[in-house]
């Protein structure tokens, strides 16, 4: 049976790892490829590594710190951040990257998705969407680290990134992202209706019972968490157990 | 002893690089190279046939590689031990219908179609850990037990015609080839490169096999 899979996101930014509130006031966490070294060995299923300064500053430091990632690390590593084109994702890939993740890139030309997906196959194509709610009810697409609104619904560009090839949908509630109170298991549970591929659940994570919400109420395939492991709160292997005690199916270690 | 992983502009090399340079040297099994050579191919000991991506361009990118004749006639020929990886894998067999019907190279018989689980919930691709379902002695199992997990992605799945070259599966709402087999040659359809201590044991097996 196929594992519902537990993310470490380690937030990098000049090679260190941070993690916000809102996705602002940052707060040190430390060295990547330590964390990510740990969350290995504690039973993580993937790692994924969010550039989230990439927009503005050099690339050098990521591709040091996913190279000296992946010679460590056997486990799938996605990295994102500041991905504007093919030639981003074959660099990535190079460094050592399974997966690459697509955001402002991809609501500015959906299309470098498919040119992306058709060059390296969709399976190491991401696309991240990180949405908030609207006054309508919906939930409006946000780029830019979550500085820009689009007016882009957020369903409907979920349902045209999997038609453009994307592999796997990041789904990053703006709302809750940071607060410690929970996914929002609405919005995951619709979007993750509408497609077809993998939905990877986002923000907001406080406790480990919000993990187990994101699976069996938010309906993702993936549950992805930062602070509650950077600061020492809960290992990951605490997070499988109480998930596995839920119910749900999940890789444990020996 | 030379194991050359075969770059044919198809994917990400550099995992299976990794995988394979931390076994060989932990081990004392040789070295690694990543090339397409074909006088490098010829005088390799084992070979790596990875791939990702949709299967009729990673096969046209093989035919057109230099590599191609080296390999086959390594593979097929000298029958030097070959290990194929997703779309590496199915490249095995006689056909795949992804997009559009496609030659294989033919050396399993089996056929490339889309997963399609009884239960239509299920999301396509099929990506994560699933567990082995072993249905062979094969060494390339030494140290691995059923129900061990390995890292699967991907949404096209080689059908056995004959059973004895299936060597296990996994459970995705339907039986999921996993691996097969025939004399000198292994095919993986998961990434072993990517399935933690599991992966890099099965990578091991293959290191130390003699067909």
């Amino acid at each position: 049976m196929l594992k519902c899979r537990i993310i470490p996101c380690l937030d990098v930014a000049d090679g260190r790892v941070v993690k916000g509130i809102n996705f602002v006031g940052l707060r040190d966490a430390g060295d990547p490829v330590e964390a990510a070294e740990r969350y290995d060995k504690e039973g993580a299923d993937e790692l994924c590594f969010l550039d989230i300064n990439a927009t503005y500053q050099n690339r050098a430091t990521t591709y040091s710190i996913v190279q000296k990632t992946a010679e460590k690390c056997f486990i799938p590593l996605t990295v994102g951040g500041g991905v504007r084109s093919s030639e981003d994702v074959r660099n990535l890939l190079l460094a050592g990257a399974d997966k690459v993740s697509f955001n402002s890139a991809a609501v500015k030309n959906p299309d470098v998705i498919s040119e992306a997906a058709n060059r390296f196959g969709s399976q190491c194509i991401v696309c991240a969407i990180d949405a908030k709610a609207a006054p309508s009810g919906k939930w409006e697409l946000f780029t830019h680290g979550g500085r820009k609104p689009t007016g882009i619904d957020a369903v409907e560009f979920a349902q045209l990134i999997e038609k453009k090839g994307a592999g796997e949908i990041l789904l990053t509630s703006m709302d809750k992202d940071g607060t410690k109170s929970g996914f929002n298991l609405n919005m995951t549970r619709i979007i993750s209706n509408a497609v077809t591929i993998p939905v990877i659940a986002s923000g907001g994570v406080g406790n480990l019972d919000h993990l187990v919400d994101g699976v069996v109420r938010g309906g993702a395939s993936a549950v992805l968490a930062a602070s509650i492991f950077h600061f020492g709160e809960y290992t990951i292997d605490q997070a499988k157990k109480h998930m596995d005690k839920a119910g749900i199916p999940v890789r444990l270690n020996k | 002893m030379l194991t050359a992983i075969i770059d044919y502009s198809s994917g990400n090399l550099h995992s299976a690089q990794k995988a394979f340079e931390k076994i060989t040297a932990l081990n004392n099994l040789g070295s690694v190279v990543v090339t397409s050579d074909p006088q490098i191919i010829s005088s390799a000991d084992r070979l790596v046939l990875p791939g990702d991506g949709a299967f009729p361009s990673c096969k046209s990118e093989l035919m057109s590689s230099e590599a191609y004749e080296a390999m086959v006639f390594s593979a097929v020929e000298k029958k030097r031990p070959f290990l194929g990886i997703c779309v590496g894998m199915q490249l095995m067999a006689i056909k795949s219908y992804e997009y559009q019907e496609t030659d294989g190279l033919g050396w399993i018989d089996g056929e490339v179609r889309k997963i399609n689980p009884k239960d239509k919930s299920l999301k396509i691709p099929h990506m994560g850990w699933n567990t082995l379902k072993i249905e062979s002695d094969h060494p390339i199992f030494k140290c691995i037990h059923n129900g061990d997990h390995v890292y699967f992605i991907h949404s096209f799945q080689m059908m056995i015609k004959k059973h004895e070259q299936r060597l296990a599966y996994t459970d995705y709402g339907t039986d999921i080839t996993a691996v097969v087999g025939k004399e000198n040659m292994v095919g993986l359809q998961f990434h072993p490169e990517k399935s933690g201590e599991i992966g890099l044991r099965i990578i091991e097996n293959f290191l130390s096999w003699s067909p």
